[in-house]
């Protein structure tokens, strides 16, 4: 008998604990395959008609950011954001490169416009490239390594703070070129 | 609604030159097998839609994937793999059963199976408190019994 009546609030105990667990992870955060594996390749064409492929990038540290004009605020925050550290970086062998997906030519060019941004930005029509690379949601950022291998994806708006720490550490990896 | 179906022309605008030029070489591909596969995969963009049922244009251009690679020769399970490989088990709108996610398929049976054992558990012990509970001796006496019997008799 006493037994019995602390088994029904013992039963909710693991309940409890399952719920706890379950509200605390944020919905957003989903762990990505990719990270440590070679980073898909891609051939797309920027707004300026150069050919851009991952190919053309191997033996620098390459953050991909996938973005779109839509994508309110995030994108905006973080356009002036990588366009500084762009800045900063692209003569440490540091490339920064744009994937513009589910949007209008007209809308991205005027983007580009408006942010001043200099380095390249493509376009992934088909959404192809945004699938290789599991992207669901704007912006998300990829930082890949000199050998070509996905090491860091972050979700949300990139801030000097995420861009600095995951270059630099990039950086300071052996395989200088 | 006017934007969304402007945005789903264009899509489809973009779309049908690869379509076309795909179509040319590859093997004909079944609307039906690209909504199989469609209906097990999570809209990444939406809540708790597949991407077979979405309108968004993320769901569009992945039935569009869906479909060249089948196009291509790759099997239904193939392209799964494909999607799991990019997006990890999260893009199945249901869980494998195995690991850890067995949970999902067993608690539910679990806890069907416990509400029952309880609720015969509970049963048994009030039917078997009611036959054994002690009935509350009646004493008549010898006056009351005499009562009882007249009033009986008038009734009748």
């Amino acid at each position: 008998m006493k037994l019995w009546r602390w088994l029904i609030p013992l039963a909710a105990v693991p309940v409890l604990a399952l719920l706890a667990y379950g509200f605390r992870v944020s919905p957003r955060d989903i762990p990505s395959p990719l990270v440590g594996r070679p980073a898909p390749a891609f051939a797309l064409s920027t707004l300026d008609g150069a050919p851009m492929t991952l190919e053309g990038h191997r033996g620098k540290v390459l953050v991909l950011n996938f973005w779109a004009s839509w994508c309110y605020p995030a994108c905006y925050e973080e356009a002036p954001v990588l366009e500084r550290n762009w800045r900063g970086y692209r003569d440490r062998g540091v490339v920064v490169v744009g994937v513009d997906i589910q949007d209008k030519r007209e809308a991205a060019e005027k983007f580009v416009a408006d942010f001043g941004l200099t380095f390249p930005v493509a376009q992934d029509l088909k959404g192809t490239v945004s699938v290789d690379y599991g992207v669901y949601g704007v912006p998300e950022t990829f930082f890949v390594d000199r050998q070509g291998r996905i090491r860091v994806k972050h979700v949300g708006a990139v801030t000097d703070d995420v861009f600095r720490k995951a270059v630099d550490r990039l950086l300071a990896e052996a395989g200088a070129p | 609604m006017s934007r969304l179906i402007a945005l789903l022309a264009a899509v489809i605008v973009l779309a049908a030159p690869t379509l076309h030029a795909s179509g040319q070489t590859a093997k004909p591909v079944s609307e039906d097998v690209v909504h199989e596969v469609g209906v097990q995969l999570r809209c990444v963009v939406c809540q708790n839609l597949s991407v077979a049922d979405s309108p968004s244009e993320m769901a569009s251009q992945m039935r569009a994937i869906i479909r060249e690679r089948l196009a291509a020769g790759e099997s239904p399970a193939e392209v799964q793999r494909y999607f799991v490989e990019r997006y990890g088990e999260w893009i199945l709108l249901a869980p494998p059963r195995r690991g850890f996610n067995l949970l999902v398929w067993l608690l539910p049976f679990v806890a069907v199976l416990a509400g029952l054992a309880a609720a015969a558990m509970l049963i048994r012990r009030w039917t078997r408190r009611a036959r054994t509970a002690p009935t509350s001796p009646v004493t008549v006496d010898a006056a009351m019994s005499e009562r009882i019997r007249r009033e009986l008799e008038r009734e009748s």
